[in-house]
């Protein structure tokens, strides 16, 4: 994103700013102490965990713990989330980008009306809705499956994505629309030849973003699910507290394990995600 | 559109429902029987609510005041351009990506007196368990909110601190006079999304303190799981979470007037 744009130098950016720097460096302190404690922890043999520092790196680093964690249903619990992430993703996406380009090629009531209701959608807090989703899917028989674990979550994920999606396509340029309509393009052809092509950094904002919430979701999966069959990685985590108990070397090393796969998409697609996310606050 | 109604079935149609269920009693079993106001005079004479809702509000307000300070300095730290800026940006960001479980997960075994770094009951204590709540959402939020004061603080137009260097304004200056001032939408955006998270932490507090020591940190979503699916009280769980949809649509239409977000505008705009 940055690249499209001129380079702009501040001119206070050369001269050294002390005690920002020194801020910084405490703020990296307060990120990294936690993480290294976390990573050496997980290698630590459990019995020499207790009582001992936590900052100090193992003596004799072991694997046994990542070991306990695997044997433990981590795959399993891994692969439903995959799964759950990528429908959620997909449904998303499908009911998304037709909305944002509705809510910014039309001008009608219905669909500034419907522009409205996810904008107040971003505010409804999940936990406000999970007595009724509860009961709702109940009634559709789906307690104890992976659906009532996708479909609340892309409908939650659904508010912010909107926003995103509008944002981006209003930066499309209007002789753009023009030039197509003069060619007589569909409402439809434009959607694929122009918006989608046009909009794809911020088409693959929301996919990060919301494979992001899908994987890292809590609240539903506990609420909705309940045997072992469904049961994503955030509840696995969860489950492990009372499953490993006093052994938590291991809970650590499932916590890291956890976190790798993310960790890697970020690595890959760091550009999108942070620079979609920034565009968020506005001006 | 299939997008609004499957929004509307999912999002909307609970919030509806969860007013209607405010007003019966159901115990997850069979179908919920209309009890009238029961659920809402239970409401205004609990104490744990109450107690629950000063605890909400103060955590909110810390938590607002600690991840602002930090995401705004921080956030304007990271608009400059120079490449270790950059890379400890990303450093930095690395907390978002780990779930709340997780996150409250490796505090609640670093914070475990028989094990972790430090080697008291920080969780046993009142204080200790809420300042614990405040730094791991901090810990887990800042990098988020950093990031939007980041793209906010390189949205302010050159021209100004151009101006303000000619004018003599030395850094400190420039900070207080054009920086913080140019940020208000960002930080009204932020606030707001701050506060309305907030209200939401409810993995922290399951996982960290389950509302604990005592009903010390029940925050209100904690209480409202606890009454619906420990207790089986759905309507009144209802009761709260109602509570809690009034508390958290006020404060989007606040976002949502602040910001000019509903005004259509592009990001861009004014570039």
């Amino acid at each position: 994103m940055e690249e499209q744009r001129p380079r702009r130098r501040r001119h206070w950016s050369r001269r050294p700013n002390p005690l920002a720097g020194l801020g910084s460096l405490l703020w990296l302190a307060v990120v990294i102490v936690p993480i290294y404690a976390m990573i050496s922890a997980s290698l630590t043999r459990q019995d020499k965990a207790l009582g001992n520092n936590a900052l100090k790196p193992p003596t004799d680093p072991t694997f046994a713990n990542y070991n306990t964690v695997l044997h433990n249903g981590f795959g399993h619990f891994l692969a439903n989330t995959a799964l759950v992430a990528a429908a959620v993703v997909g449904i998303v996406l499908v009911l998304c980008v037709p909305l944002a380009y509705v809510a910014v090629r039309t001008r009608t009531i219905w669909s500034s009306a419907a522009f409205r209701l996810f904008l107040l959608g971003v505010a409804i807090p999940a936990q406000a809705v999970v007595v009724p989703l509860y009961l709702m899917i109940a009634k559709l028989n789906l307690y104890d499956s992976l659906l009532a674990v996708i479909l609340p979550t892309a409908a939650f994920a659904m508010p912010v994505s909107v926003l995103i999606l509008t944002g981006t396509l209003r930066d499309i340029s209007e002789d753009l629309y023009e030039a197509m309509a003069l060619d007589g393009a569909s409402a439809t052809r434009m959607l694929f030849q122009l918006v989608i092509p046009l909009a794809k950094g911020g088409i693959s904002t929301v996919v990060i973003y919301t494979a992001l919430q899908a994987w890292n979701g809590f609240l539903f999966p506990l609420i909705f699910t309940q045997s072992d069959g469904p049961r994503v990685l955030t509840l696995g985590l969860f489950n492990y507290v009372s499953q490993f108990g006093v052994n938590i070397p291991a809970l650590l090393a499932s916590v890291v394990l956890s976190g790798i796969p993310i960790f890697a998409v970020y690595l890959v697609a760091r550009r999108a995600l942070v620079g979609g996310l920034m565009g968020v606050g506005g001006k | 559109m299939p997008g609004v109604v499957f929004f509307a079935f999912f999002a909307v149609a609970p919030m509806v429902l969860a007013v209607y269920l405010s007003f019966t009693t159901w115990n997850g079993l069979g179908d919920p029987k209309p009890v009238g106001l029961a659920n809402w005079q239970k409401l205004l004479h609990d104490d744990r609510l109450t107690q629950s809702l000063t605890v909400t509000v103060l955590l909110t307000v810390t938590s607002w005041a600690f991840q602002t300070v930090v995401s705004l300095l921080l956030g304007v730290w990271a608009a400059g351009r120079q490449r270790n800026r950059a890379i400890l940006s990303a450093i930095f960001f690395v907390p978002f990506l780990l779930s709340s479980t997780a996150i409250a997960l490796l505090f609640y075994a670093l914070l475990d007196p028989n094990f972790g770094v430090i080697h008291q009951d920080t969780l046993g204590s009142t204080s200790g368990a809420f300042l614990a709540i405040v730094f791991v959402g901090g810990w887990q939020f800042i990098p988020f909110h950093t990031l939007i004061y980041q793209g906010g603080a390189r949205q302010i137009p050159e021209v100004l601190y151009q101006a303000a260097a000619i004018d003599g304004a030395g850094r400190y200056r420039q900070f207080f006079s054009i920086t913080l001032p140019q940020l208000r939408n960002t930080a009204t955006t932020s606030s707001v999304l701050m506060i309305v998270g907030s209200l939401t932490y409810f993995e922290t507090v399951l996982i960290l303190t389950q509302g604990g020591p005592g009903t010390d940190t029940a925050i209100l979503p904690y209480l409202m799981y606890e009454a619906g699916f420990k207790s089986y009280d759905f309507g009144y769980a209802s009761a709260i979470a109602t509570f809690l949809v009034v508390a958290a649509t006020a404060l989007s239409l606040v976002l949502v007037r602040l910001t000019g977000f509903g005004a259509m505008r592009s990001t861009r705009e004014g570039m």
